[in-house]
């Protein structure tokens, strides 16, 4: 075994154990804690799989957004005391079916894949990844239709954000 | 390579020789990189201690005092004896405190400070590590700060440490926008977001080819690490101590040290951004002296954050949101579409540096005349309190 895969094993188990307690707490601070480590171990494993930039993106766009879906955990539920609350619903049978045909669907697809056991081929020290991946988003070969729509919608949404702000003149 | 021109190199060449002849390559490897991990942060930890000192006996010179100056010479050890009281104090958790959050958020504060400092290239060839993404790296790691004053408020248990880590965040949240699109421009400059690459590009100090973002960043700055003229995330009158009213010795000082060196490492970041980082005569042949340029200029812009903190009144919380949406957001951004138009147009030009310099100028001409409209034509809301009927003697 080498030290990555150690690494990839460690951080799996942690990412598992920490979603299961994720989504069993019935304080919604601590699962929202939970989702933390979660998200920080899928960071851990872009690391392992040379993406540098996913992991840091990771971070930055999830964990930061954590801090905001924490506030609103502690103002929707009015107690900041840590209060176990009953969950609203109980769709557990529903999740437990949908997880494991999911999970049967992505077993089978795996085994059928010829190269599931093999061992990447190490990235060169001389190829910037960073700079690869821009150019892919703004060549038209590669992923220029998908960036820019992203671009309009998030343009759009930012505009609609403005708009609802705004305090509405007299008279209208 | 002799000893005195680089003597960390020098030194751990004979200590992984050494391990190589104990230990497996593998192991070695590992003990050389937590040596490393352990190098850094204490480097960064006992810079604090002494921090602490420069920045009481500066703050007291421009208050007219005279500062610590007790325990042994000129005070110096008066940090010292802070911190044994620190560490002797009871130790206090609320009965209904959540303990495991409680804990871990001043140990998170701590943290996420001195990740900041594995990216940090000292001099040529020394960092931590030289990561590709290093300017994203910086703001990511930030996140862990916001998540760490969240946890310390609502673990607590406390209305006021959690209305305060609302504050905080609110504040911290906000100002993290300019200062990223303001960190573009470098990038922009340097054309990577390495560190290592940011530093050898600034042949030319990027403060000359960007000087309202290098402010814009300071200004920023000084806003996430929350100090005067934006220190609202502590107010006595309002919200007692802020998000650490609940903590007591030591791990109240974990949450003093991690603000105090947030406030270096700003000016160590500035450093490297706009003020060439390592760079300065002979620091390419003795990498020593590079580190000593990084820490002079990191101390510049420690001490113009040190003057601002001295000087200025706080300002109010609407005038500090409304200072970041409609000024500094607008700002950063049209500053970073000019430089990469500039940067696109005066490509190996000569007219580069001259256009940058004049469109810089532009901006900020055009922004005081806008600002200035706006204000003109806003109708100022009073702020005071209702009308009462007075007294009247019967």
């Amino acid at each position: 075994m080498t030290a990555e895969q150690g690494v990839f094993l460690f951080i799996s188990f942690v990412i598992l154990f920490s979603a299961y307690a994720m989504v069993t707490r019935s304080n919604l601070v601590h699962a929202a804690l939970f989702l933390v480590v979660t998200l920080f171990g899928v960071a851990v494993v872009f690391v392992l799989l040379d993406a540098g930039f996913l992991a840091v993106v990771q971070v930055l766009v999830y964990i930061g957004a954590i801090a905001i879906l924490m506030i609103f955990a502690v103002m929707l539920t009015q107690d900041n005391a840590a209060k176990e609350q009953e969950s609203l619903n109980t769709n557990y049978g529903w999740a437990l079916l949908l997880s494991a045909l999911f999970a049967f669907a992505l077993i089978v697809m795996l085994g059928q894949w010829q190269d599931a056991g093999a061992i990447a081929p190490a990235l060169g020290a001389e190829r910037d990844t960073v700079v690869e991946l821009g150019a892919a988003l703004v060549s038209p070969a590669g992923y220029v239709i998908p960036f820019e729509v992203a671009s309009v919608l998030l343009l759009a949404a930012l505009i609609g954000a403005l708009v609802v702000a705004r305090p509405q003149k007299k008279g209208m | 390579m002799s000893f005195f021109q680089d003597p960390v190199a020098a030194i751990s060449e004979l200590i992984s020789n050494f391990l190589n002849g104990l230990l497996p390559q593998v192991w070695a490897d590992l003990i050389m990189t937590l040596l490393g991990v352990v190098v850094v942060s204490s480097f960064g930890l006992i810079i604090v201690i002494f921090l602490i000192w420069v920045e009481r006996k500066i703050a007291a010179r421009f208050q007219d005092r005279l500062g610590p100056n007790r325990a042994g010479p000129y005070g110096l050890l008066q940090t010292f004896a802070d911190m044994v009281k620190l560490v002797t104090k009871e130790d206090v958790i609320p009965e209904k405190a959540d303990r495991l959050a409680f804990n871990i958020a001043p140990i998170l504060s701590v943290v996420a400070v001195l990740l900041i400092w594995a990216v940090v290239p000292f001099a040529p060839g020394w960092i931590g590590t030289d990561l590709n993404v290093g300017v994203l790296y910086i703001a990511a790691v930030g996140s862990f700060g916001i998540l760490s004053v969240l946890m310390a408020g609502w673990s607590s248990n406390n209305k006021y440490a959690l209305l305060g880590a609302f504050r905080a965040v609110a504040q911290l949240i906000s100002y993290e926008v300019p200062m990223l699109i303001t960190l573009m421009v470098p990038v922009l400059l340097a054309r990577g977001m390495g560190m290592m690459d940011m530093v050898e590009d600034q042949a030319l100090w990027f403060i000359v080819l960007a000087p309202v973002s290098g402010i814009i960043f300071l200004v920023s700055s000084i806003a996430e690490i929350g100090r005067t003229p934006f220190d609202l995330l502590e107010a006595e009158s309002e919200i007692v101590a802020g998000y650490h009213t609940e903590y007591t010795g030591m791990k109240f000082g974990m949450f003093f040290a991690a603000e105090f060196l947030h406030a270096f490492t700003v000016g160590v970041l500035f450093a490297i951004f706009f003020l060439g980082g390592w760079r300065g005569p002979g620091a390419q042949d003795f990498p020593l002296l590079g580190v000593i340029y990084l820490m002079l200029k990191a101390f510049f812009g420690y001490f113009i954050v040190m003057w601002v903190r001295s000087t200025l009144p706080r300002i109010r919380i609407d005038h500090m949101l409304a200072l970041n949406w409609k000024f500094l957001t607008p700002l950063s951004l049209a500053l970073l579409i000019l430089t990469a138009i500039v940067e696109k147009v005066f490509e190996g030009h000569a007219w580069r540096v001259p256009a940058l310099l004049i469109g810089n100028a532009v901006i900020l001409i055009l922004s005081y005349f806008i600002t200035r409209a706006a204000s003109r034509r806003a109708t100022k809301e009073r702020v005071t309190f209702k009308k009462r009927p007075m007294a009247k003697p019967a």
